[in-house]
């Protein structure tokens, strides 16, 4: 056979029709491996709702529960630490709760249900750590005029006794208030806003 | 010998061993004027050895389960025989990795390596560097401590800082709602198999690139302008078994210097292996102080630094494209660089004084990136993040304004 027969326009479009096929192919193959990092069945089946006993909960104190593998905390705040947080406004990025990081009944100045019980998820909202409880208005490293609330080691983030973030500071959105709702006075049930059947 | 002269011709019949060897050592001629700066590409060599032995004996009794890292790695050190020094070999080798390739890096920096015709040399070589910190960052998670923890939750959700996608992006690397035996199982995965393998490769492509273009020097002279009649540079020498011979050198007083460090501080102060990690990872609770391995706190104080939103983009994700940037901006060096020469010994005072800058905004930005975060220290942060950008940005007006000296043709020993 000599080279004159050979139709190149045939054999670049066959090459080309090949490699596309083929490279349709290798994408298809790549979404079993792909997806198999999603979050398992299992992952998805373990997000249940916990309760948190508040009863012996004294004014100031926190307590931590773990819901879906976050830390929650559970504030029993004192009428100063309350009394505080209308002052704050200037000092806050969102102090009216406008970014939706809390539920519809949550948001409010004490960014809570009963105003004295704050729950929320311990998450600093800027990289994921937890930041630390510092509940005493005493003059701090990171702030002269501290007046209580969450301080997060990692990066630096303030945020009020309401989980609402200062402004300057890396977080750019308030802690999450988790859905949550009374089962009776001194227990809360984390992860749902109503309970059991409506 | 006669014997052993007829094997040898037998595989080169078969395999280009003694071509490969010839190629790349006996007849591989680098310049003659290698100083101290030319020991750490080699080193990084031997480090890799080193991390690769320990680190297959780790595995073998290491378990990547949430429930029993923690305590097979407390095994390794009291139960197994020797476990303590394999384990210390692979920590101490992490660190030693890192201060040698930065050293290398630099070396680069010194005499204009980077520049044409070794653009791609550069490129691998930062390439080999990303791969190294995504190798450090999954294999510090596997021993299950708090730092482990948090340090890979920090990380993740620096991801979820990217606008649209990022949540679920985050949620697809730790294949969880939060890290947990999934995260610790996939990291295991990537740390001994994924990332080894590619960054094996990379050395290869590395080194390959480096023999066909041929080796930099402290002069920046191109030693392949003179060569003699045999068409050898007159500057050249073999680098088997001269530089062989002297890089064994540096491998002494480098194990030296690595079996102190495994003997008597294994910790590294706290910065080799950090305090908090010798406690097991608590979901509930962050440690105090947080801060990663020493290696990557220059880029964990730029992403601090940031503090200010603009517009619609958030501090956080400013934070998050910065610390990228750091990165990403050393693949263009070769080009940001208008210098007519390539090293400093014939460059001007203004780069001396910008590269002598960035070394201090580099180590500065290091320290305050181990520290706690107070307001006189973030602003310091910003200071030099703006001189370490700054090195990168004005570049190309520098180095095309400064004085130069003139390059002599041959290598000046």
């Amino acid at each position: 056979m000599s080279g004159d027969g050979v139709d190149t326009s045939k054999r670049r479009f066959l090459i080309a029709a090949t490699t596309v096929i083929g490279g349709v192919g290798a994408v298809y193959t790549a979404v079993p491996f792909l997806a198999s990092w999603m979050p398992s069945e299992r992952a998805k089946a373990a997000g249940a709702p916990v309760e948190a006993d508040i009863s012996k909960l004294e004014p100031g104190q926190m307590i931590r529960v773990q819901w879906r593998g976050k830390p929650v905390w559970v504030v029993r705040r004192t009428d100063e630490m309350l009394g505080d947080l209308p002052g704050l406004r200037d000092r806050l990025r969102d102090p009216d709760s406008v970014d939706p990081q809390q539920p519809g009944y949550a948001q409010n100045l004490a960014r809570s249900i009963k105003p004295e019980i704050l729950v929320l998820v311990g998450i600093c909202t800027h990289l994921g750590c937890s930041p630390a409880f510092e509940p005493e208005p005493v003059p701090q490293p990171y702030d002269e005029k501290w007046k209580g609330g969450f301080f997060c080691p990692c990066h630096g983030s303030k945020f009020d006794l309401a989980g609402r973030v200062y402004k300057g500071v890396p977080a750019p959105l308030n802690l999450e208030v988790p859905p949550h709702n009374y089962i009776s006075e001194s227990l809360i049930l984390i992860g749902e806003d109503t309970t059991g059947v409506v | 010998m006669g014997m052993l002269i007829s094997l040898r011709d037998w595989i080169d019949a078969r395999f280009p061993m003694t071509k490969m060897w010839e190629e790349h050592l006996s007849k591989y001629y680098a310049p003659k004027n290698f100083n101290f700066w030319y020991y750490f590409g080699s080193l990084a060599l031997l480090v890799l050895v080193i991390q690769i032995i320990s680190g297959i004996f780790l595995t073998m009794n290491f378990k990547p389960d949430a429930e029993h890292a923690f305590a097979s790695v407390e095994y390794i050190m009291r139960d197994v025989e020797w476990g303590w020094l394999i384990r210390y070999i692979h920590s101490t080798g992490a660190s030693a990795f890192f201060i040698v390739v930065y050293l290398h890096m630099f070396r680069g920096l010194l005499y204009g390596s980077y520049k044409g015709p070794r653009e791609l040399i550069w490129i691998f070589g930062m390439l080999i560097y990303l791969a190294l910190m995504a190798e450090a960052f999954f294999g510090y998670l596997l021993p299950w401590g708090q730092m482990s923890y948090w340090g890979a939750q920090v990380i993740i959700s620096l991801f979820g800082a990217i606008p649209v996608i990022g949540d679920d992006l985050a949620l697809w690397i730790r294949g969880d709602f939060v890290i947990s035996d999934a995260t610790l199982n996939r990291f295991f995965a990537m740390h001994v198999i994924a990332v080894p393998l590619v960054l094996l490769i990379l050395v290869v492509v590395h080194i390959l690139a480096l023999h066909e273009v041929g080796s930099n020097n402290p002069d920046g002279v191109e030693i392949k302008k003179n060569k003699n009649e045999n068409g050898i540079p007159k500057d050249g020498i073999p680098f088997h078994p001269y530089y062989t011979v002297k890089d064994i050198v540096g491998v002494v007083v480098f194990l030296m210097f690595f079996s102190i460090v495994v003997f008597f501080v294994p910790e590294g102060g706290g910065y080799f292996m950090e305090p908090p990690n010798f406690e097991p990872a608590d979901p509930l609770k962050t440690p105090a102080h947080i801060a990663p391995v020493w290696y990557f706190t220059p880029y964990y104080a730029i992403l601090r630094a940031v503090t200010i939103d603009l517009g619609p983009l958030s501090a956080k994700f400013l934070g998050v494209i910065l610390m990228g940037a750091a990165v990403v901006i050393l693949f263009f060096l070769p080009w940001l660089d208008r210098s007519p020469v390539k090293s400093i010994r014939y460059r001007g005072p203004v780069y001396k004084f910008m590269l002598g800058a960035f070394v201090v905004a580099f180590v500065v930005l290091g320290w305050l990136g181990t520290q706690a975060p107070t307001e006189g220290k973030t602003m310091l942060a910003q200071l030099f993040t703006a001189v370490y950008f700054a090195f990168f940005l004005l570049m190309p007006i520098y180095t095309k304004l400064d004085r130069t000296k003139p390059v002599p043709d041959r290598v000046t020993g």
